[in-house]
């Protein structure tokens, strides 16, 4: 199964690099892009067919690695 | 006494680090590679400044991993003095020793400048030498030097006293645009609550000969020796925690 791996920072802390692109897309006329929050994207290849498998593999390397748990939240999609 | 200076692939403040310790102030020094478990009886460790693993995923989140660390993790639970410089500091934090998380600059800029340093705690082995209040002047050069924990760390954090360094301006006082990378409450140096692990991103080991511009950084090793080999006005000696 894939598992695919969103990686955000916690709304409460301040993401420079959205802002700056968020300022970016104002300046080119995009007005309605109101904000912008930058994240990483992961997709991982599981040797399982079982989705809830999947996901509890997903969520342990996602906290153990590819988030940090002090500023980043993670959401998992399976498939 | 002995340094003990990690080098993870990617590290690039290494030399500088065991260049401090052997050439300026005449100590024993010994690079640890990042794949050995052993500290060869290092007295005092340093994780050095650069880019350990390319800083991939997240700054210090791979080198978090590397043999060396679980060794390094163990003579910091025995309260051996752990310095961890720039990047260093960031693989730190990754590791639990510190707490809080590192941030892209505010501005985005890597910033690489001379910074001014209020040293706000004298009581852990690395500004026990310094006086409460001084201003250092030393260099930064980094891109991920945001310091920031969430507002219930950060209360606990000042309340155990763990903000050692803050930025300043040149007499000492808070003033944001003397604040080079936007860190919370100016924070440049914490410590842990057992006071024996310190993590900065000021680089003290390119400010200890006048050739380099300056000699403020010097105050962070004279500080540890002071701790190692003496008792100071400040408590007991620290306890030998080489292997």
């Amino acid at each position: 199964m894939r598992a695919r791996v969103f990686v955000t920072l916690k709304p409460s802390v301040f993401d420079p690099q959205g802002r700056t692109i968020a300022e970016a897309l104002h300046s080119l006329g995009y007005k309605n892009v109101e904000d912008v929050r930058q994240g990483k994207y992961f997709e991982l290849d599981l040797a399982t067919t079982e989705a809830a498998t999947a996901r509890a593999l997903a969520a342990e390397v996602a906290d153990k690695v590819l988030a940090n748990p002090v500023i980043e939240s993670y959401r998992i999609e399976v498939e | 006494m002995r340094f003990g200076v990690v080098v993870f692939p990617g590290s690039n403040c290494d030399e500088d680090a065991y260049h401090a310790a052997r050439d300026v102030f005449g100590q024993d020094a010994e690079y640890l590679w990042h794949k050995d478990t052993d500290l060869k009886s290092a007295d005092v460790l340093i994780l050095p400044g650069g880019f350990a693993h390319g800083d991939y995923l997240r700054t210090g989140a791979m080198a978090r991993f590397s043999p060396i660390m679980g060794p390094v993790r163990a003579f910091a639970e025995r309260g051996g003095p752990v310095l961890g410089i720039c990047n260093g500091f960031q693989i730190l934090l990754e590791a639990g020793l510190l707490p809080g998380a590192m941030l892209r600059n505010r501005g985005l800029k890597y910033r690489c400048e001379h910074v001014h340093l209020r040293v706000e705690q004298t009581d852990t082995p690395f500004t026990r030498s310094a006086r409460a209040g001084q201003v250092l002047r030393i260099p930064i050069g980094h891109g991920e030097g945001n310091y920031f924990a969430p507002a219930e760390m950060l209360k606990t954090i000042e309340a155990n006293r763990q903000v050692v360094l803050r930025y300043t301006d040149p007499n000492g006082a808070l003033n944001d645009e003397w604040n080079p990378n936007g860190s919370v409450n100016a924070i440049a140096a914490v410590c842990n609550e057992r006071r024996n692990v310190v993590g900065m991103m000021p680089h003290p080991e390119r400010a200890c000969e006048p050739l380099l511009g300056g000699v403020d950084g010097r105050i962070i090793f004279e500080s540890v020796l002071k701790a190692m080999t003496s008792g100071g006005s400040t408590g007991p000696a620290l306890q030998l925690a080489g292997q």
